[in-house]
């Protein structure tokens, strides 16, 4: 009786492993970073436990999402596609009409939740543009090209203009990526990354003064050591001094002494380099890459158009969050708001992200069913 | 080819050749991607290394023994001069207690611990909250501005008992001439969390005040400066060591110099000797305000910080309501002081000529209407041309040519003297008084328009009201023989203090709003015969140029019943009365508005105020015309 419930219980188990099908190394490292995140923004925020654990809670309700997900097959994602893209523009032009949020209109008041309709499009526009090249013959000629650039430009403009550049970059990365994956012509990109510098001194006279400040502020961040250019000053001491090992956990002066602006969300890097050194960078970024590459490796063997090009857009956007935000922290981009994936105090991007992660393990555990 | 092999696929599945294709084109650009971005993230570890390895041992000397913070340093905030650089606004210097919470252990207990040094209200305690957030918490935020000599002794006495709290030295704004200039030069006040919304946090870092109201507010961007800093080493403790290690002084604010002449102001309010009312005085050559007073009035240094709320339920209050603009926002039916303006409306617009006359019976009739329409004078006064109807301000003739013009013309004709808009002057919060029309009523009752009320707007009753600035603009726009100049009371800026003063140049030239000059000579001669014959006569007496005026006297009941209205007990309070003038008539150097909130008649009460102003007026004038001539040979020669 007992081994047989035994049995039973265990046949159970295993079948929930593998019906969700949870790829256990992605997992694995995503729990990893999680933990990461959680044990600096502790330490970032001064040791305020509520902090920490409203966000574990945040990567709870994305861990659920993300196992929800990973039930739906990726053909009903493929069906819902044009849908949920159109959905997530319609809510955008709501929030441009009239959204609230203090200086920038991003929020979308739905009284039980709010949230940033942008947020939705960091999984919709790989969808989209999965959808549609999926439908098309591959590698794409320019027309594909053009409607595929209308596709992500039409959000892209509606999210610059609340004004989130940040946001609308990540946005934008994750439709071109997919462009790239499905065998766009080396020359073609070469003629469209030519053209782009040639729009670059054009698109100069469009940027907000703020956004103009930023960039200037990064050639010569002691020229205005009150206001833009003590983040970058202050980002860069607090990781110089980190050296080779780091201060040490909870060590960390900048942030503790607030030199650190903004120390537990968009600079919340700075505040790990400062106390884990060069060494922890190292080890982080390569556990970002392992991430990356587990992620691409699913996009590999799924068999279908779609799946491939959704989850290899997915994968690769999840670099230019790292990118970004660690070249503003070091001094070598603009500052922009982008989080530090997984690692920034923050709900609706740590909820965007893992639920991202659910469409690869979705896509994951349906490879077998796409190989006939 | 191509086309005929994408036409087959309309199907949900490509051929097996693609997929196979596609997937292989996939797998050498998910390659290439990798690789791409390890080489990305290979050059942020270099650039981490760089930081951190590299340039370690600068950045760890900046981080560790240094502790250096940028500290604002608040620029001094702009003065403001009348237009003989009599100083309304200047900076005094004063003392404060400020806290750094950061040294603080337990802040809400040393608060009331200090409350028992020096007084500090709740609305201290409350305005500190709100400023500390915006405030690192190493940063002296202040808690007790303003101390006397007294608290600064008691709590020097006490200091050791309070680490983390400072006497510092600042500077606050001080309003000389108080009363007098409240309505105008305004005041500024501690920033408040709304404004902390507002203002930008860098430029405004170790700013307290800012402009609440009037030329304070207006020109808050001029008078702020620009912001300095210092670089301070500190202690772990963010104690300040030694002496600065670099500096880049703030930047004052500049000094405006008004139009007003504080003379002239000072006898414009004396001669309303406290009763409730408005006067305004403009140079209709340049739309400069040269006075402007809304009594009663409030001292403005009672703000600048913080309010006790006793005297501010005292100004609340008060049954004349000090803190009302009355320049700006009080409403006054403009009554017959825009029968200067009817009368040149149905001249320019050719309904009448200056020779016409009408019948004043007493009464006016609407055709096959009953209600009578009356005049002020029992019987009538018999037939009267415009000059004539000017002077003895005749009811009828201006019902009838109000008739005549209907409302839309008249309102048409009457925003060109800027009725019904604000006036544009460089002051916040003006309001827009009312000028009637068709469009005005159905906006705003919803209701169509009758000729009655066109009647009666004739002799400026009715729905019609006016601001004193508007009223005085138009007066103004009038003398100047209808060229309109915005009126304004920048005359001049000065950046830094030995810097030259700069006059403003001269906004652009606005069209004329009368078209034929000889109109014009009409009603300026009737508004000549008010003051030598007509309501306001003898309010010229032993006056050098000649004035042309004219009286209001708005009823507060209108005459239109069939009964004439008893004199009520009180004759003093039963009229809104009103002056205007320009003088010299021909010439005019000033045009004159005084508006009073309760008397009997214009000419009894609102003239001799505006009498004494043209007097206060005179002395500068004349001397200012004697240097004219002096200098003339050369002026009169150039073009």
């Amino acid at each position: 009786m007992i081994d047989e419930l035994f049995h039973e219980w265990r046949h159970r188990l295993m079948s929930m492993w593998r019906k969700p099908r949870l790829d256990l190394p992605l997992l694995g490292a995503l729990l990893l970073l999680m933990g990461i995140g959680l044990a600096t923004l502790y330490s970032a925020s001064d040791l305020d436990r509520s902090q920490v654990i409203s966000q574990a809670l945040r990567f709870m309700l994305g861990l659920l999402l993300m196992t929800v997900i990973a039930r739906v097959p990726p053909l009903t994602l493929r069906n819902w596609t044009p849908w949920l893209y159109a959905a997530s523009v319609v809510l955008l032009v709501i929030v441009v009409i009239h959204g609230e949020g203090r200086g920038a209109n991003r929020w979308l008041d739905l009284r039980i939740i709010r949230f940033q309709p942008s947020e939705l499009l960091k999984l919709t526009m790989p969808m989209m543009i999965a959808w549609y090249l999926n439908g098309r013959p591959l590698p794409p000629g320019w027309i594909t090209l053009g409607a595929a650039g209308a596709l992500i430009a039409v959000p892209a403009a509606l999210i610059a203009k609340q004004p989130d550049l940040g946001t609308a970059l990540l946005i934008v990365a994750s439709g071109a990526f997919g462009i790239f994956l499905s065998g766009l012509a080396w020359w073609r990109i070469g003629a469209l990354l030519a053209a782009f510098a040639g729009i670059v001194p054009v698109a100069w006279h469009f940027l907000h003064d703020y956004q103009k400040n930023r960039v200037l502020t990064l050639l010569d961040p002691e020229a205005d050591p009150l206001g833009n250019g003590w983040h970058i000053i202050q980002s860069k001491i607090a990781v110089g001094s980190g050296g080779l090992w780091g201060k040490g956990w909870h060590h960390g002066t900048q942030s503790r002494l607030e030199f650190l602006p903004e120390h537990t969300t968009d600079f919340i890097f700075s505040v790990f380099a400062e106390e884990w050194g060069l060494v922890g960078v190292l080890l982080l970024l390569a556990l970002y890459v392992f991430i990356i590459a587990r992620c691409l490796w699913i996009a590999a063997e799924a068999k279908d158009t779609y799946a491939r090009l959704l989850a290899g857009a997915i994968s690769m956007s999840l670099f230019v969050y790292v990118m970004v935000n660690g070249g503003m922290i070091t001094g070598m981009l603009p500052v922009v708001g982008v989080p530090l994936p997984l690692v920034s105090y923050g709900g609706t991007s740590a909820v965007s992200l893992l639920a991202g992660f659910g469409v690869l393990m979705s896509i994951h555990a349906h490879r077998k069913v796409l190989a006939n | 080819m191509r086309m005929r092999r994408s036409r087959v696929r309309e199907g949900r599945y490509k051929p097996l050749k693609e997929a196979r294709h596609e997937e292989a084109l996939f797998r050498r650009r998910a390659l290439a991607g990798f690789l791409i971005i390890v080489a990305c993230l290979v050059a942020l570890g270099v650039r981490f290394s760089f930081l951190q390895i590299e340039r370690h041992d600068e950045f760890s000397a900046r981080s560790e023994a240094n502790r250096v913070l940028t500290r604002p340093l608040a620029p001094a905030r702009g003065l403001i001069y009348d237009r003989n650089g009599v100083l309304l606004a200047e900076n005094v210097a004063a003392f404060r207690l400020e806290i750094t919470p950061e040294q603080v252990h337990d802040l809400p207990a040393t608060i009331v611990r200090l409350g028992e040094v020096v007084p500090i209200s709740d609305d201290d305690v409350e305005r500190f909250n709100a400023l500390r957030k915006s405030k690192r918490s190493y940063e002296g935020t202040p808690i007790r501005l303003k101390l006397s000599e007294e608290e600064i002794a008691k709590f020097s006495v006490n200091r050791w008992a309070f680490p983390g709290v400072d006497v510092v030295p600042y500077l606050t704004r001080s309003y000389p001439l108080g009363e007098e200039f409240a309505h105008t030069v305004g005041y500024v006040g501690r920033i408040d969390e709304a404004d902390l919304g507002k203002l930008d946090k860098g430029d405004y870092a170790g700013t307290t005040h800012v402009g609440k109201t009037g030329i304070e507010r207006y020109y808050e961007d001029r008078l702020h400066g620009e912001v300095g800093y210092e670089k301070i080493e500190v202690n772990a403790d963010h104690r300040p060591i030694g002496e600065p290690l670099g500096r880049v002084a703030p930047k004052p604010g500049e000094n405006l110099y008004l139009s007003i002449d504080a003379r002239l102001q000072e006898a414009t309010e004396a001669a309303f000797e406290g009763r409730a009312g408005a006067a305004v005085a403009i140079d209709p050559r340049t739309g400069e305000v040269l006075a402007m007073v809304s009594v009663p009035s409030f001292d403005p240094n009672l703000f600048v910080n913080g309010i006790a709320s006793v005297d501010y339920a005292a100004l609340l209050d008060a049954e004349d309501k000090p803190l009302l603009n009355r320049l700006l926002r009080g409403n006054y039916a403009p009554g017959s002081t825009m029968k200067p303006f009817v009368g040149l409306g149905g001249l320019e617009l050719g309904l009448r000529r200056p020779e016409d006359t009408v019948l004043s019976t007493g009464e006016f009739f609407i055709p096959g209407q009953s209600r009578a329409y009356r005049d002020d004078v029992r019987g009538g006064q018999g037939r009267v041309d415009l000059v004539q109807a000017i002077a003895k301000s005749v009811n009828t003739y201006f019902y009838s040519l109000a008739l005549d013009m209907g409302i839309d013309r008249f309102s048409g004709f009457m925003s060109r003297f800027g009725f019904g808009q604000p006036t544009g002057i460089d002051l916040m919060g003006e309001g827009s008084g009312v000028l009637p029309s068709r469009e005005w009523k159905r906006g705003r009752f919803n209701q169509a328009w009758y000729p009655g009320e066109t009647v009666i707007a004739g002799i400026g009753q009715g729905y019609w009201v006016v601001t004193p600035l508007q009223l005085a603009n138009a007066v103004s726009t009038l003398a100047a023989r209808g060229v309109p100049h915005t009126p304004h009371l920048l005359r001049a800026v000065q950046r830094g203090v030995d810097a030259r003063i700069e006059p403003l140049p001269p906004a652009p030239p606005r069209k004329n709003v009368i078209e034929r000059a000889a109109n014009w000579a009409s009603v300026q001669q009737g508004m000549q015969e008010v003051v030598r014959s007509g309501t306001a006569r003898g309010i010229d007496a032993g006056f050098p140029y000649p004035i042309a005026g004219k009286t209001g006297t708005a009823e507060r009941y209108s005459r239109t019943g069939t009964e004439w209205t008893s004199i009520s007990a009180s004759p003093i309070e039963r009229h809104q009365v009103l002056f205007e003038a320009f003088t010299p008539a021909d010439d005019a150097r000033i045009a004159v508005i005084v508006a009073l909130e309760a008397g009997r008649s214009g000419a009894h009460d609102a003239a001799p105020i505006a009498r004494k102003i043209l007097d206060a007026w005179l002395p500068g004038d004349q001397q200012r015309q004697a240097e004219r001539v002096a200098g003339g040979g050369e002026g009169a020669a150039s073009p």
